[in-house]
């Protein structure tokens, strides 16, 4: 393979995909910022407005969080040795570090589908307070987050096992693995801002 | 040796092209049809107005009217008109063949068109939006016995999805396609203000965009976020909207900035006067634009120290905005001048918007905002630099670019007399609105009662409003007289600076011959032209050529459906979410139509070769795309299919995918392409679940 990124960059005036794709990438995800600050924001001016429905100190599951929190963490260690391994073009254990990094990242979503059951068994509804409907509509953005996450990692597995990567394409995966820290730094926010800082 | 493409003829070659050029006109072309629906909206505006009591229209259809004329203009008109010139000429500027991502270019042109078309529609469904183009709560939230807006926040959402992605392609394109040698500071002006304007967007866009949602959720879900009597705060939505609404306005008004700091000194003569500071200026101006938002809400009761403190931050804003105006004059002053119409309607654009300027300007001080508050004098002021700006300006652009873009000049005479009409109308129309709101008539007001002195200015400025519309007939008749009849401009009709001229008009598919080497600002200029001692430019005795044939085969994007029919999928799921709960069955068709044209489309080779096996045949590539097709057909028809088992199916393939070590990690070749086909169906499938977030997940994804 002589194309290396020196050879495909202004190759036939189309630049390096590698790069570009990177740039895109961050370029997205300081959008994405922006949307999540406003969901947060949203969130903070309402964490008192509870209504006659439960407050945050009634409602919120610590331990728990704290355990589906973690899991998600380390879905990152795994997306980021899925990323080594694709570097090293050994496509076969990177889909296995994908699937894993999938594999966390549904279990995490398992984790805030069973707290949603809860809190509304526990009375607290999308329409039971201000506290509630910014509550619910922040976290379930982020869990749609993850989701479209676990479907962009399996796909790029899928995409791996068919051979449709190429070699020098191991960026598809560093592009997912972005995304994927992203979400996951985001979630750090949200569980000390949300969770911890309410308690 | 030609440049290789693929084109498709007809229509269909418009729906599947990649050509930043044509996607260009396509955004243009748009605009001109939306500029002409808002013009008809306006006009029916100004003849209920012409009278007092009228009675043109009901007072219901008054209030569809004046909402629908604002979010076309903004969205449909101006929006797209910027990214028309953009599109076109921003790879032009910085000597790129293309932008970074030229499917996702096609993706954002087709959701905008479907979302204009969404927007628009709506007249015939039960009625458009009228809650007023800013959609304040508790109106707009509170309403929901008919759908109108719905209609508004969908539409708005996925004309902002549109307008996201081709910020981030635009930005990316100036981060990485630059000419070799082009510094930033070397981009044309034009260039450098599209890429202000994309970050813009990028940061704005965002909050709307969960304010948007915030309005369908309170709407449709019954949540309480802008509902006071649920604990609720209708002042949020103030917030959220003019914290992006306020960037809006400059996201409107720069890319004229920049249109009038390229036309300026052609027609001058003479380079750019202190162009680092114009460039800075507008970095500046989009720094400042996201911490001014309050002053739209000095009503609302912020307190002292808010209104205090953005009636400062209002002022300074003033500051590089004016920086801008010295420096036009400056590029002016002692130049030789040459009144074409680009140049007229440039200098129109400095004087009205300076008058727009002044008169926004008095609305940072809070006493006087107060009383001019959702007054006709509010109505003047964003007229004059939406209108004298923004229109202004895009007009001058449309003139100068015009031969470039269709190979023939626009007639100069009924140029001029385009302009003066256009000129004195738009004065007509808006100057007496000042005098109107100053003397209390209130704005969106269906009619007003005879004897309150408002009779002469409205009557005034109905006549002007019809002026303007003469004037956009002449335009029209202008461009289309001189599609035959024009003189034919050659490369370079206006002896021009900056590197899209040094292309032959119409610019060529492959946009240039060489990829040319950049040493200097105003690039083409200097290649023409040299200084004698006392600085004078001189010809050089060679000249530049720019009917350059390439030498080498250049590939460029291939056609392709898939954005056209991704964003095709994304109106259905928008038209659905408009009529719960039944309209989610028409959501689900759209999200299993939206992941068969994302899916397809990331399987399929941007340039149809691959980079290391030669050129495929024809046939080869048919085929390929014909077996994406079939199976995000299948994932298309599971679009409906139950969540949960897609889901596992999904993770089911992949689990199979880690056993198969037999895989070689070679390319793929065609022998693999069934197998591969396969994987796509599964992927498709997996991705059943992503609910409609699409837009997130091609962003990341492929070019």
């Amino acid at each position: 393979m002589s194309t290396d990124a020196a050879v495909a960059e202004h190759h036939d005036g189309h630049p390096d995909p590698v790069r570009t794709r990177k740039v895109a990438m961050w370029v997205f995800l300081g959008s994405e910022c922006l949307f999540f600050g406003t969901l947060i924001s949203t969130f903070l001016l309402f964490r008192t407005r509870t209504g006659d429905g439960p407050t945050a100190v009634e409602i919120f599951d610590i331990p728990f969080t704290s355990a589906s929190s973690f899991i998600l963490l380390m879905s990152s260690l795994t997306m980021v040795l899925a990323h080594h391994s694709a570097e090293r073009s050994d496509w076969r254990r990177s889909r296995i570090w994908l699937v894993a990094t999938a594999l966390l990242g549904t279990v995490f979503l398992a984790g805030q589908v069973f707290e949603f059951t809860e809190f509304v068994h526990n009375g607290l509804t999308i329409t039971t307070s201000p506290f509630g409907t910014a509550f619910f509509v922040l976290t379930s953005f982020h869990g749609l987050h993850v989701a479209i996450g676990v479907i962009m990692l399996l796909g790029t597995a899928g995409i791996s096992y068919a051979g449709r990567i190429r070699p020098n394409e191991g960026m598809n995966v560093e592009a997912v693995g972005l995304y994927w820290h992203f979400v996951d730094i985001v979630w750090i926010v949200i569980f000390t801002v949300v969770y911890l800082m309410q308690v | 040796m030609s440049a290789t493409t693929h084109e498709a003829r007809g229509l269909w070659a418009w729906v599947t092209t990649t050509d930043h050029k044509k996607i260009g006109i396509l955004y243009g072309g748009s605009a001109i049809v939306f500029f002409i629906v808002g013009g008809v909206e306006a006009l029916i505006i100004r003849l209920q107005l012409a009278v007092p009591e009228g009675a043109v229209v009901s007072a219901d259809a008054y209030n569809q009217l004046f909402t629908m004329h604002a979010t076309t203009m903004v969205f449909l008109v101006l929006m797209p008109a910027a990214a028309a010139f953009t599109n076109y000429f921003l790879p032009l500027l910085i000597g790129a063949r293309d932008v970074a991502f030229p499917r996702l270019n096609a993706l954002s042109y087709w959701i905008f068109f479907f979302g204009g078309l969404f927007l628009t529609m709506s007249f015939f469904l039960g009625g458009a939006p009228d809650g007023g183009w800013t959609g304040y709560a508790p109106l707009a939230q509170q309403v929901t016995e008919t759908v109108r807006m719905d209609y508004w926040s969908l539409g708005l959402q996925i004309l902002g999805v549109a307008s996201v992605m081709a910020s981030i392609n635009f930005i990316t394109t100036v981060f990485v396609m630059r000419a070799p040698g082009m510094t930033l500071m070397q981009m044309p002006v034009f260039a450098w203000m599209a890429f202000v304007v994309a970050f813009l967007l990028l940061f704005s866009l965002p909050i709307v965009a969960v304010g948007l949602f915030q309005v369908y959720l309170d709407r449709n879900l019954g949540t309480l976020f802008f509902d006071a009597f649920g604990g609720g705060d209708p002042i949020l939505w103030q917030h959220l909207f003019w914290l992006f609404g306020h960037p809006e306005v400059y996201v409107l008004i720069l890319p004229a900035m920049g249109i009038v700091s390229e036309v300026l000194p052609t027609f001058s003569r003479k380079p750019l006067f202190g162009r680092a500071f114009v460039i800075f200026s507008g970095i500046a101006i989009g720094f400042m634009g996201f911490g001014v938002w309050a002053h739209h809400m000095f009503t609302a009761g912020l307190g002292p120290v808010a209104e205090a403190t953005f009636a400062i931050t209002t002022m300074f804003i003033a500051v590089p905005t004016g920086v801008k105006i010295f420096n036009w004059l400056g590029t002016i002053w002692g130049g030789s001048i040459r009144f074409a119409t680009p140049m007229l309607f440039s200098l129109g654009f400095i004087a009205m918007f300076v008058i727009g300027g002044l008169s926004g300007v008095t609305h940072s001080i809070v006493p006087a905002d107060t009383q001019q508050h959702d007054t006709y004098y509010v109505v003047a002021h964003f007229h004059y630099v939406l209108f004298g700006g923004a229109v202004l300006g895009l007009f001058a652009g449309l003139y100068y670019w015009w031969p470039k873009i269709t190979g023939r000049l626009l007639d100069e005479r009924i140029g001029k007399w385009n302009f003066w009409m256009m000129f004195v109308g738009f004065n007509m129309t808006f100057g007496p609105m000042h005098f109107l709101g100053l003397n209390g008539m209130p704005r969106r007001t269906y009619t007003y009662p005879r004897g309150l002195g408002f009779e002469f200015w409205n009557l005034i400025a109905t006549v002007g409003a019809f002026l303007i519309a003469l004037s956009v007939a002449i335009f029209l008749w202008n461009a289309i007289r001189t599609r035959t009849k024009g003189e034919i401009a050659g490369a370079d009709p206006w002896d021009g600076r900056t590197l899209e001229w040094a292309t032959s008009s119409p610019t060529p598919v492959y946009n240039f011959a060489e990829i040319p080497h950049i040493e200097t600002e105003d690039a083409w200029w200097h290649a023409k032209y040299t200084e004698d001692d006392e600085g004078h430019a001189v010809a050089r005795p060679i000249q530049p050529d720019p009917d350059l044939a390439p030498t080498t085969d250049i590939h460029l994007p291939s056609p392709s459906y898939y954005p056209a029919l991704a964003a095709f999928g994304m109106f259905l799921i928008i038209l659905g979410l408009v009529y719960l709960p039944l309209g989610l069955v028409l959501s689900g068709a759209g999200v299993g139509v939206t992941l068969w044209g994302l899916f397809g489309w990331s399987l399929e080779p941007l340039t149809k070769e691959s980079p290391d096996a030669g050129h495929p045949s024809p046939e080869e590539t048919t085929e390929e795309s014909d077996g994406s097709e079939e199976s995000g057909d299948e994932g298309a028809e599971d679009g409906e299919g139950d969540e949960g088992d897609a889901q596992t199916d999904g993770e089911a393939g992949n689990e199979a995918g880690d056993d198969g070590d037999e895989q070689t990690d070679e390319d793929a070749e065609d022998a693999e392409d069934d197998k591969g086909d396969e994987g796509d169906k599964q992927t498709d499938e997996g991705a059943e679940s992503a609910g409609d977030e699409d837009e997130d997940e091609d962003d990341g994804g492929e070019s």
